[in-house]
């Protein structure tokens, strides 16, 4: 345990960097502040024999100066950490995702090839990793230390984080928002590998499948290939008796609403549709489609999503 | 000097010996004995509120815990957070300086209404009541945040008893304020203009706006919560259609500028007690009141930086950023010109001038450590963990109570007619000054090393 929390994250010595600035600042302004304190109770003790101003000193100059540097001093670091709070929450569009379900009191990690781990998250160094998270519960909080960074796990929607580990290494993770009695222990680990090491754990993990094939098998299961068609192709009254939007292609691209508005499909539209249709209806169809919420859990969720996401725009026939 | 406050008290009837019977005393509408009933009552929760501190820094001693489960110390802590911020930091200095001296410098003879002050002292005793009986009954385990859906759907504790007690609580703060309020406008001496008027009275202004216009927000979101939590109608459970971040908003929305309710009289009570022992006006006098008022109008805007990490857009981050820096300058003014009264002075070191001085010694370390939590970046690492809870104890703690024990010892020989020792007093205000420190700066260090707290 070294004195220092390490930086595992390139972005971790810039956050570092703006503790510390501020660390120097309160420093400076602190020695000020019982520098003349200590000053003046000596200089001006009752009794001692120092010459004294009267009491009307003029005092608007003054205060108009260390206003005005105090409004500056707190701008410039306004910039600094506003800068850095924006990369910090915009992930790249190429970052690797994995998905996270809290719940009381655990870490749930599933990754794209369908591999599992509970409190734990493998990721190789080198490499931008977008979290996409929810719960089940209550809000949990998402937190790395290591990395400078952490995000509200809120229960009904996705929440994203995104960091890029460079130094390979175990880290500590916490529930940092308070999540009810066994909050204190719903921790647990990153593991950040060198890629060839990544993907040998990968593989040494292996599943049924990825998830999108996963979700493959649950389209069917729920039903949803009743109305969308087999591989989502859609519905029309002459193919499945009832008309259904397509869903190839769907993911990334943009949705005409029923409102007149446009949304782009990402993962947490798409998820909205299955749990509460009525909430962003695609324009042009009927509002027949179910809701699925409480039918099926957010695990499985996460896999329908991963399969609407992998249905390409032209699947062949 | 002694004797010659007892001859006074021995001829003159003063407000203690007019009348010693209970009921004297219970059906009072005199601002000074209420004053005197809201010292003791306040006095007792600062008590239970300590004794539950006390039992978490116990606790933390050993690693899996010394007092049993993990249940156990969330009860704790939620009983001290209330208790504290309700039946304590808020209260404290208004309903006992403000309610003994607001009079007294105005020049009335009494509050604007006299009953409804006793009312607010009632209304603070049934709150307390029930806060007391959710406490017996087993009390409640979410945090004094009440964050949803845990509260409204998971918890297990006597959460609707304690709301209860908080909106009831809230009611007698809105009498209080509004008797401020009302009393400045219009009891003022003839002759004493708003910019001749103690700059206590300012601040008791500025902390009565903001009570009179953030805790109906903070009652109708109790109401809220508790409707979800009886009657499952999906306000912020998102399992029931809700929306578990209107709560944060909400709760923020009044919470935030709650802080200032605390910090606002403490200001007012070291401007006037560093002037007093500096022997000199106080510096700045325009300077110090309109921060207090941009203080109580900026208060209202900086709700969101309590959400930096809670799922809401990147604009607002921003915005609430910069508006959080700027509801720190004012304090900023605040301290220096508290140092530019010294300035030139004549100064003597009294208990309430020692207490002053770890004040300003001690809100500006909170001040400060604020600023790391305003600058977004920065507060994405260190929000939630242990640097909040040193942070906000060094302005709550540090900052008020500082405040508030400097007050009583200025005002004390006033209030009783009695002198307290003077070494006793001067000793308290060094041990707390240092004992403080020694118990809170090293949270500042385990926050940064990433320890979450609870």
């Amino acid at each position: 345990m070294s004195f220092w929390l390490p930086h595992a994250t390139t972005q971790a010595a810039e956050v570092d960097y703006l503790i510390f600035a501020v660390v120097a600042g309160s420093c400076a302004i602190l020695g000020l502040v019982y520098g003349s304190i200590i000053l003046y109770a000596i200089r001006y003790r009752a009794g001692s024999k120092v010459a004294r101003y009267g009491a009307s000193e003029k005092s608007w100059g003054i205060e108009v100066a260390w206003t005005s540097v105090t409004l500056l001093v707190f701008f410039g670091l306004f910039i600094w950490g506003a800068d850095l709070y924006v990369r910090l929450f915009q992930p790249p569009p190429d970052a690797l995702k994995v998905y996270v379900v809290a719940k009381q009191w655990m870490w749930k990690i599933e990754h794209h090839g369908g591999q599992r781990e509970i409190n734990a998250l493998h990721v190789p160094v080198g490499q931008p990793i977008q979290l996409l998270m929810t719960s089940e519960d209550v809000i949990h909080d998402f937190s790395v230390p290591a990395f400078r960074i952490k995000h509200d796990v809120l229960p009904g929607r996705y929440e994203t984080l995104w960091f890029q580990v460079e130094t390979a290494g175990v880290y500590r993770l916490f529930c940092t928002q308070f999540c009810g009695a066994d909050h204190a222990q719903m921790t647990g680990e990153v593991v950040a590998m060198a890629p060839p090491e990544y993907e040998q754990w990968l593989e040494q993990n292996g599943t049924s499948g990825s998830m999108a094939k996963q979700g493959g098998i649950l389209f069917m299961r729920y039903g949803c290939s009743g109305c969308h068609g087999g591989n989502g192709i859609g519905g029309a009254q002459a193919t499945s008796a009832v008309q259904a939007p397509p869903l190839t292609g769907l993911y990334g691209g943009p949705v005409p609403l029923e409102d007149g508005s446009i949304v782009t499909a990402d993962e947490s539209y798409i998820r909205d549709c299955i749990l509460l249709p009525e909430k962003r209806r695609v324009a042009g169809y009927p509002p027949i489609m179910p809701s699925f919420a409480g039918q099926v859990s957010e695990e499985d969720v996460l896999k329908l999503v991963a399969y609407i996401k992998s249905l390409a725009p032209e699947a062949p026939p | 000097m002694s004797a010659v406050i007892a001859d006074t008290t021995k001829h003159a009837k003063s407000y203690l010996t007019d009348g010693t019977t209970i009921r004297s005393w219970l059906l009072t509408t005199d601002h000074k004995r209420i004053a005197l009933l809201y010292l003791g009552s306040i006095t007792l929760f600062f008590f239970i509120g300590g004794i539950a501190a006390a039992l978490i820094r116990y606790n933390l001693i050993a690693p899996r815990g010394m007092i049993g489960s993990a249940e156990t110390y969330n009860r704790l802590f939620t009983m001290h957070g209330v208790v504290m911020v309700w039946f304590f930091l808020i209260p404290a200095v208004p309903v006992t300086l403000g309610n003994f001296l607001a009079p007294l410098m105005l020049g009335a003879r009494d509050l604007a209404f006299p009953k409804l002050n006793l009312i607010s002292w009632y209304l603070y005793i049934l709150a307390g009541a029930a806060a007391l009986y959710s406490l017996i009954a087993g009390g409640v385990d979410t945090g004094w945040t009440f964050y949803t859906p845990l509260t409204t759907a998971y918890s297990k504790g006597h959460v609707v008893a304690t709301i209860v007690a908080i909106f009831i609580a809230g009611f007698s703060s809105i009498a209080t304020g509004l008797n401020f309020i009302i009393s400045i406008h219009t009891l003022r001496a003839p002759g004493m203009t708003w910019y001749k008027m103690p700059v206590f009275l300012w601040s008791l202004y500025a902390t009565s706006v903001i009570l009179v216009l953030a805790t109906p927000v903070l009652g109708m979101t109790l109401l809220l919560l508790a409707f979800e939590r009886i009657f499952h109608i999906g306000v912020f459970d998102p399992a029931i259609g809700g929306d578990p971040l209107l709560f944060q908003h909400l709760f923020w929305f009044y919470s935030h500028p709650a802080v200032y309710v605390m910090i606002l009289p403490g200001f007012g009570v070291i401007s006037e007690i560093v002037p007093a022992f500096s022997n000199k006006g106080l510096f700045g006098y325009k300077f110090v009141v309109w921060s207090s008022i941009s203080i109580a109008v900026i208060s209202f805007l900086v709700w969101g930086h309590h959400m930096f990490v809670a799922g809401t857009s990147l604009y607002s981050a921003l915005v609430f950023s910069i508006l959080s820096f700027m509801v720190a300058v004012p304090s900023a003014i605040k301290v220096f010109n508290w140092i530019g009264t010294m300035h030139g002075g004549s100064v003597r070191f009294d208990a309430p001038m020692l207490y002053a001085l770890g004040f300003i010694g001690l809100f500006t370390l909170g001040g400060l450590t604020g600023l790391f939590v305003a600058a977004l970046a920065a507060d994405v690492h260190l929000t939630q963990t242990y640097f909040v809870v040193a942070h906000f104890h060094y302005v709550m703690v540090g900052g008020m109570v500082s405040a508030y024990f400097a007050g009583l010892h200025f005002w004390w020989p006033k209030i009783t007619g009695r002198i307290y020792p003077e070494i006793w007093g001067r000793v308290g205000a060094v041990i707390i000054f240092f004992g403080f420190n020694l118990n809170f700066f090293p949270q500042f260090l385990l926050g940064y090393y990433g320890m979450p707290r609870r």
